[in-house]
């Protein structure tokens, strides 16, 4: 799919964050790179938004509100990156293995049966 | 360097909406109380320091109070305004400029969840838009995975709220009075799993106001609480905080709150194992779980034996949150912190009344909030 997140690593510590910053947390050191993160990683922590955030600065999707999971993804670079998260049930996102399916206007992750399923209704 | 410092007067507003009062008002309100309690007047103040999140500048106050000409600084630093306030005045006193020092904390919250801007949080406007500026899904995220780590069941949230409000109903200054059943609690609405509507404390209105004197002056007015240990502290690497876009190290997550409470143990000399009455930072039922252990009062996952044992109930091992703790009595950013100290006075001095730890000798008090900060005092008789 080719679709990735930009971070940045630290040149001195290795250290990667998300978004790309501009000095590293544990150092305190400036010299970063941009890195591109992988696109798979594993669900650290989440929990479901059950009534539609303020508005604004929330924009109600079109077909209304309906209660979206979000969380943190842990990604092979060593970074876990906050994201809004499909699935089928929110039952199967503890330690789920997911896949980056957007990195705009935040990241977002599917679980494999949400890629299933938007498959099959696709 | 470390002179003694004391405690010789706390006092606060009324907590809870008051719709003819501004946050300036609950302010004067709690710096009355203190000096009142403390049998001082503003005259005799040397030094102030306070700040609310959203309600004014702290040194407009002379304006009513007096102008004496006393140098006020002005502190903003969320939820651990107070915390700081309360350690610059400890700092005056003991480096000798002042003899007297007040800190004070106020704020009157609008109805509602907070409204926070990303672009004040470094954030693309993008979080806001897409529903991730919402300070409850930090919480939620954070004690859900703690509970699925250590084995704690959503019961024991529910448990803590119920003791909250219980607390609160002992407490004539609190907002919330009306004691709410576990089974209540846990069947209410859900904001953000595992956590219910009344789990979480809500924005609110209050203000409260500490005296700090030196060792001479607190022997002339007596009943003073003496300042064992105050640290503040500000998140190291690694830590996970509400509007983190990422955490960033491997392993578990550092804890501020964990830095402060060590530090403020250090400083005093005295560990958790002997403390009487703790205040934590209970923002909701699952914080103050997680910060019994942060702070070393426990192990992680102890707290489930704990809290159903009721260890940390008035008349346990370890009564927490005497007052109600932020559940009960609001959340106005500014006050809690100094909130938490007065409860300790109160309680080391034998003043609480209906909620009164029998022999209370030292207490402890610990705020936490975002964007990683945590300010922590042992206090003694």
């Amino acid at each position: 799919m080719g679709r990735s997140l930009t971070g940045s690593r630290c040149l001195h510590c290795g250290t990667v964050a998300f978004p790309a910053a501009r000095g590293c947390q544990r150092c305190g050191l400036r010299s970063v790179e941009p890195v591109e993160l992988g696109s798979r990683g594993t669900v650290w922590g989440h929990t479901v938004q059950r009534f539609a955030p303020k508005s604004p600065p929330y924009v109600v999707p079109e077909g209304g509100f309906v209660p979206f999971a979000v969380g943190y993804v842990e990604l092979p670079e060593g970074v876990k990156v906050e994201a809004v998260l499909d699935c089928a049930d929110f039952g199967e996102l503890d330690g789920a293995e997911v896949t980056l399916v957007a990195t705009e206007p935040v990241p977002r992750f599917a679980t494999d049966e949400a890629l299933t399923r938007s498959g099959v209704t696709a | 360097m470390n002179a003694p410092v004391s405690i010789v007067g706390a006092g606060l507003s009324t907590f809870g909406r008051q719709p003819d009062k501004s946050g300036r008002d609950l302010a004067l309100d709690a710096i009355h109380a203190a000096l009142d309690d403390a049998g001082l007047t503003w005259p005799d103040v040397q030094v102030a320091f306070g700040g609310s999140d959203g309600s004014g500048l702290a040194d407009t106050l002379v304006a009513d109070l007096g102008l004496t000409g006393i140098p006020f600084t002005n502190v903003k630093n969320g939820c651990a305004t107070g915390g700081s306030a309360l350690m610059s005045a400890v700092n005056a006193i003991r480096s000798g400029a002042a003899e007297i020092a007040l800190a004070v904390g106020f704020d009157k919250h609008p109805r509602g969840a907070f409204d926070p801007r990303p672009e004040d949080w470094g954030l693309p406007t993008a979080y806001g838009e897409a529903g991730l500026m919402v300070t409850t899904q930090f919480f939620a995220i954070k004690i859900a995975r703690y509970l699925r780590e250590h084995g704690i069941s959503e019961r024991t949230l529910a448990l803590v709220a119920e003791k909250a409000y219980r607390n609160g109903a002992l407490n004539p200054n609190a907002w919330r009075r009306e004691p709410i059943s576990a089974d209540d609690i846990a069947a209410a609405d859900m904001v953000n799993d595992p956590l219910t509507r009344f789990m979480f404390c809500s924005p609110g209105e209050g203000g409260a106001a500490i005296v700090l004197a030196s060792e001479a002056v607190a022997a002339r007015l007596g009943r003073g609480v003496r300042v064992l240990g105050a640290a503040t502290r500000t998140r190291r690497f690694g830590s996970f905080e509400v509007f983190s876009p990422s955490i960033q190290g491997s392993g578990s997550p550092s804890s501020v709150s964990a830095d402060a409470a060590a530090a403020a143990f250090a400083a005093a000399g005295v560990g958790p194992d002997e403390v009487d009455v703790a205040q934590l930072q209970d923002t909701e039922s699952g914080a103050e779980i997680m910060h019994l252990a942060e702070c070393g009062f426990c192990k992680d996952g102890e707290q489930e034996a704990m809290v159903a044992a009721g260890d940390t109930e008035i008349g346990g091992r370890l009564p927490v949150n005497t007052d109600g703790g932020c559940i009960a009595n609001g959340e106005p950013i500014g006050a809690s912190g100094l909130r938490q100290v007065h409860e300790i006075v109160t309680q080391l001095r034998g003043e609480a009344g209906d909620r009164q730890v029998a022999g209370a000798r030292t207490g402890f008090t610990h705020v936490y909030g975002a964007p990683g900060i945590s300010a922590c005092t042992v206090l003694a008789v």
